[in-house]
C-alpha cells in the first residue's frame, strides 16, 4: 500500500506540476499606466481579446 | 545615435527582443531589426492598433498608457511609448518583461530628439513711407 502511494506521488506530482505550469502560462495583456499602475486583461475577459488577436498576428 | 543604431544596440543587448520597430508620432516607421519590409509594417500596424484598442479601452480613469505587452503561449509583443515615439518588439514565450521593457525605453531614449518645426519668419510689411 505504502508503495502503491509512493508510486501515486511520484507519478502525479510532476504531473500536476506541469498542469499548474501551463495554467499560468495563459495569454494575457498586461497595460501600464504614467501614474505606476498596471492593468491586467486575462485570456477570455472581452477587453483582452482584440489586443491578444493583434498580437497574435504581429508574431505569425 | 540614429535610430538604426539605437535598434542595432537594443538587439546587442536584449538577447530576448527578437523584431523591433520605431515609430515616430505619426506612426511612420523610422526604424526596423527586420529586412522584410511586408513584416515591418505588419510589426509597426499591431503596435498602432495595439496602442488604440487599449487607449479606447474604458475604466483608464485618465491616466496615459506607457507600455503594454501581450503575453502569448508563441511569444510576446512589446510596446512602449515616448514623448510621441513607439518602438514594439517581439520576443519568445515568457521573456523576462522588465528587463524587455528597461530595454525598448533605453532605446527610445536614446533616439535622436525630433527636429523641431522651422520657425517661421516675421515678415514685416514695408512702409509705404519708407
Amino acid at each position: 500500500m505504502r508503495r502503491l502511494l509512493a508510486l501515486l506521488l511520484f507519478v502525479a506530482g510532476p504531473l500536476l506540476y506541469l498542469a499548474r505550469r501551463r495554467a499560468g502560462r495563459r495569454d494575457r495583456v498586461h497595460l501600464y499606466y504614467d501614474d505606476g499602475s498596471m492593468v491586467t486583461l486575462e485570456h477570455g475577459a472581452p477587453e483582452a481579446e482584440p489586443l491578444l488577436a493583434i498580437a497574435r498576428a504581429a508574431l505569425s | 545615435m540614429d535610430a538604426a543604431g539605437a535598434l542595432s544596440d537594443l538587439t546587442e543587448i536584449s538577447s530576448q527582443v527578437e523584431a523591433a520597430v520605431v515609430l515616430d508620432a505619426a506612426g511612420a516607421v523610422v526604424a526596423s531589426t527586420l529586412d522584410d519590409a511586408e513584416r515591418t509594417a505588419r510589426l509597426a500596424r499591431a503596435a498602432l492598433e495595439l496602442l488604440d484598442a487599449a487607449d479606447k479601452r474604458g475604466q483608464t480613469g485618465g491616466r496615459a498608457l506607457t507600455q503594454l505587452e501581450a503575453a502569448l503561449r508563441e511569444g510576446s509583443v512589446f510596446v512602449a511609448r515616448r514623448d510621441g515615439r513607439s518602438i514594439v518588439a517581439t520576443t519568445s514565450a515568457e521573456p523576462t518583461s522588465g528587463l524587455v521593457f528597461y530595454d525598448l525605453k533605453a532605446c527610445l531614449r536614446s533616439l535622436p530628439e525630433t527636429p523641431a518645426k522651422p520657425k517661421r519668419r516675421r515678415t514685416t510689411k514695408a512702409r509705404a513711407d519708407a
